[in-house]
């Protein structure tokens, strides 16, 4: 085949309209980023590497929470409102046992364990005794509200423990050392602003402290995505699956272009910081849960047609039960993060997290009816919010005003998710 | 001759891939009770929809000629201004609310921001009184039983100021005496005036009370039959019409049929309703099936037969469950799950394959997989490349037409969907299928594949229970045909020895003795 033939059958498979709805949001997201990158008087601030990584940084509890609603949304639009309350509920409990003195393992583990229980306490109401989910769990948001503030007798809680905020925190401790540089001095002292090549490449401002290790983890990372997509494309082509090939080529250098943008910003500011570990390792568990597992199956299939799963011999109500008893142990993480990031618990922390979950997963393109939505999608969903939020802060729009945006934002997207689906039919 | 109050000419109405309706005539005249009679699915209800403006003008095509106007009616407040109101065969009635609420519900007495409830009660009263309820309208719905909620639905209708009644199956859930009861209710209001069109399979009842019965076969009207003379006609003279077609290789040839051992028995199974569980949906049924053989069950909707299947297949549906199964002559210890009921091979493909069967909005590969996930998974991680090969290996031996196994089983025609429900069920690996209406709504070619593949099911030695409201299909496909009636079997007969007549015979003795 010819290079040119090639190149029409592409262009051919091509269709705009198929591709702008499967990647709307993506699209928004690039161009409200370029609306705020651009802005009159503010140009190119919410790209500089401290936004980037505080963008991260304040929206880990996001990212972690949203993946837990998304599995119950999934479940048939099921929701947990009882979420922020939770992350408060453990965050405390773990808060004033460090202050105690008792060891940070078994405080992150205590934290972790509340969440589980307190899920599968909430999944035992709505699975077994069928209290609808908006009811159990909003009887848990207050519940567990109100437990927070008797732990904490009203007032905050500081955490002192240097290696839980190095885990778990935002300080300037928490990013990977850059062991690269520390152990070779020849590549240390390359970084330096006589290195006229490095940088051009880098900027002036940067290269001083640039961190090759995170440099590093960013292409490494960005290499394995893209040969884990040529592997799936290329067994799809031979099953003989090619549906959508340029879409997915495209969608796939775009993200790998992102990740070694991002972890450029990342290098150029303190590194990779701790948190982003922990969001990946969600991010990918859950990911790999929903697409490749049986339990993930069934939680599409039950949101997509109860009966006909449970007629499948799948025990439906366990279906629900795991995915409560889940979100409260990512709510037991989510407090973990919080409580490291404000270095302490305050009662009333976690207050809206379950909203801002909720809005993540349905911007991302989860079906309100349960049944459809991606990770993948939650992540996109979970960014714009939070570049929509840093972006209004630095352009100085009123706070009051901030969450009328956020709730257009949220309208549009699900107005856009429910017209392209009645187009489709 | 009295004056024809409603006319339906040339009326045809296609449904996407289907002509539900093809130049269908009806004539009402005043005064009269007017039957509608023909198997499941000829078109009597939609007939009925079209009249009643539920399919809107625009929609079909042809005439509709009430007390000498054309009609165009948008929605059923059209047709209800004039007098035409329709009685749904599923009760539309809101149980948590009174008589008089349910009544007026959409036509509020007073004003709709302040409705008058005096008059609502005291009208709703008056109605009920009509047809013979002693009950104040004040009551809520659900603490009345069945047969009085369906007068209850003819109040509603009367309170509309009703001049043409129509009622769509009227006395399917209720008993003999309640049955009727309201047939009588009917001659009284034809002595009074009134115009009714009354849709039933019961037959009896049809020739008890109607004065022309029109015949609908397949979307057309084969004849109107006068019943006015002397003596009622008599139910084989409407059987006739009703099922009278020619059957020219509809069905393909069973080859290579050898019937084995008796691989499943059912015991003196009952099996009450979830809802009301004094009522017996399943009474006292005792049946087996062969290696290899094609056990027809027939009735009439509303028979017992999903509910049979349903109950057997992990007891699924209905509570209080007596009686016994077996598997090879294995006494089966039974337990309320479908899980266990996949274990034991057993398979049962629903009637209703949007609402029970699939996953609409997932692939054709994700719904192939979803009843035995484990045979493509390894520690519960899902093989997908495996997946991919076994949705495909279905699509090939079922002829799903479709451009990838990764599309959506919402986007496929209902033959199609039928065909990915049977995959579904032919990779969980069962020994013996129960089928329910496995060719409800598909067209004649997709019924002719999915035949064929009951068929070669058969010919490797699997158990097929082929439940269809269809008696060519159940006449056609089976080598031994069971027929139910009012949730109890009431005859066996050799695929052989049954024909159409005498298996409606059969139903229409049972349900007089009753």
């Amino acid at each position: 085949m010819s290079e040119k033939s090639v190149k029409k059958s592409f262009l051919q498979d091509f269709k705009p309209g198929e591709f702008f709805r499967k990647y709307t949001m993506i699209i928004a997201l690039v161009v409200v980023t370029i609306v705020f990158a651009l802005w009159p008087g503010k140009k190119g601030l919410i790209l500089q590497p401290a936004n980037v990584t505080g963008l991260i940084a304040e929206n880990a509890y996001v990212f972690v929470l949203a993946t837990g609603m998304l599995l119950c949304i999934l479940t048939g639009g099921n929701i947990d409102l009882s979420v922020g309350s939770v992350v408060c509920f453990a965050a405390a409990i773990g808060c004033v046992m460090m202050a105690g003195g008792v060891s940070m393992w078994l405080a992150v583990a205590v934290m972790l364990a509340i969440g589980l229980a307190i899920g599968a306490f909430q999944g035992f109401w709505i699975a077994k005794v069928r209290v609808p989910a908006f009811i159990a769990t909003l009887a848990g948001m207050y519940a567990f509200r109100g437990f927070s503030n008797v732990v904490l007798n009203g007032y905050r809680v500081d955490i002192t423990n240097e290696k839980f905020l190095m885990l778990f925190g935002n300080g300037k401790t928490s990013y990977i050392p850059d062991v690269i540089r520390q152990n070779s001095e020849s590549l240390n002292a390359a970084f330096s602003k006589d290195n006229a090549f490095l940088t051009g490449l880098i900027g002036q401002n940067f290269v001083a402290k640039f961190n090759l290790t995170c440099m590093c983890i960013g292409i490494v990372g960005a290499l394995i995505f893209v040969l884990l997509r040529v592997r799936k494309m290329s067994v799809e082509k031979k099953l003989g699956i090619s549906q959508a090939i340029p879409g997915q080529i495209v969608s796939t250098v775009v993200i790998a272009v992102l990740v070694l943008w991002v972890s450029f910003k990342l290098s150029c500011y303190r590194g990779f910081p701790m948190v982003l570990i922990w969001i990946g390792l969600v991010l990918g568990i859950y990911a790999y849960v929903t697409n490749k597992t049986a339990i993930g199956r069934h939680l599409y299939a039950v949101g997509g047609n109860e009966k006909a799963t449970a007629l499948s011999g799948v025990k439906t109500r366990n279906v629900y039960w795991f995915a409560y008893a889940n979100i409260g142990l990512l709510a037991g993480l989510a407090g973990i993060l919080t409580a490291g990031r404000a270095k302490g618990i305050d009662p009333v922390y976690g207050e809206g997290y379950e909203m801002d979950a909720i809005a993540s997963c349905f911007i991302g393109g989860a079906s309100a009816y349960g049944g459809t939505g991606k990770v993948s999608g939650m992540i996109i969903g979970a960014i714009l919010m939070g570049v929509i939020n840093k972006g209004m802060i630095i352009v100085g729009v009123d706070a009051n005003y901030q969450k009328v945006v956020k709730g257009i934002v949220l309208l549009i997207a699900v107005m856009f998710d429910v017209l392209s689906k009645r187009q489709k039919r | 001759m009295a004056k024809i109050l409603l006319e339906m000419k040339n009326i045809t109405k296609t449904f996407p891939g289907v002509k539900a309706l093809d130049n269908v005539n009806l004539q009402v005249e005043e005064g009269e009770i007017h039957a509608l009679v023909g198997e499941n699915g000829a078109g009597k209800s939609t007939l009925m929809n079209v009249l009643s403006g539920i399919y809107p003008y625009g929609t079909y095509e042809g005439d509709i000629i009430y007390n000498g106007q054309v009609c165009k009616f948008s929605n059923i407040k059209d047709s209800e201004k004039l007098g035409i109101v329709i009685i749904h065969q599923e009760l539309a009635l809101v149980p948590e609310m009174t008589i008089g609420e349910n009544m007026y519900l959409g036509n509020e007495r007073g004003h709709s921001f302040a409705i008058n409830w005096n008059q609502t009660y005291a009208e709703a009263d008056k109605y009920l009184k009509m047809v013979g309820l002693e009950e104040s309208s004040k009551i809520q719905v659900k603490t009345i039983g069945t047969g009085k909620q369906q007068l209850v639905e003819i109040a509603k209708a009367l309170a509309k100021k009703a001049k043409l009644l129509i009622l769509d199956e009227p006395t399917s859930s209720l008993n003999e005496e309640d049955s009727r009861a309201l047939l009588d209710l009917m001659l009284s209001f034809k002595k009074q005036g009134m115009t009714m069109i009354i849709i039933s399979h019961k037959l009896n009842e049809v020739s008890y009370v109607a004065d022309k019965i029109t015949v609908i076969r397949d979307g057309s009207t084969i004849e109107t039959i006068d019943n006015q003379g002397k003596e009622p006609v008599s139910e084989e003279r409407i059987i006739k019409g009703m099922v009278g077609r020619e059957i020219t290789n509809r069905f393909p040839k069973r080859e290579n049929v050898k019937i084995g051992p008796v691989r499943m028995e059912v015991d003196h199974w009952t099996v009450h309703h979830p809802l009301y569980p004094e009522r017996k949906v399943v009474d006292d049924v005792s049946m087996y099936v062969r290696q290899g053989e094609v056990v027809g069950i027939y009735g009439l909707m509303g028979a017992g037969r999903t509910e049979l299947a349903m109950s057997i297949f992990g007891q699924s549906y209905g509570v209080n469950f007596s009686g016994e199964l077996k598997l090879d002559g294995k006494h089966i210890k039974l337990r309320k799950s479908e899980a266990d009921a996949i274990k034991h091979k057993i398979a049962y493909v629903t009637e209703d394959r949007k609402g029970n069967g699939l996953v609409l909005s997932q692939s054709i590969k994700v719904n192939t997989s979803l009843a035995n996930l484990g045979a493509i998974s390894k520690n519960t991680v899902i093989d997908g490349d495996k997946e991919y090969a076994v949705a495909e290996e279905y699509r090939d031996k079922l002829k799903i037409k479709t451009p990838s196994v990764e599309q959506l089983v919402g986007n496929l025609s209902g033959g199609n969907q039928q065909k990915v429900l049977l995959a579904k069920w032919m990779f969980a690996e069962p020994d013996i299928l129960l089928l329910d209406e496995p060719t409800r709504g598909i067209d004649v070619g997709a019924k002719y594949e999915i035949y064929c593949i009951i068929n070669d099911l058969a010919a490797a030695g699997k158990c097929v229970v082929l439940i269809s409201s269809e008696l060519p299909e159940v006449l056609g496909m089976s080598d031994r045909i069971y027929i139910m009636n009012e949730a109890k079997i009431i005859g066996e007969m050799k695929a052989s020895e049954a024909t159409q007549e005498n298996i409606m015979a059969a139903i229409l003795r049972s349900g007089r003795g009753a």
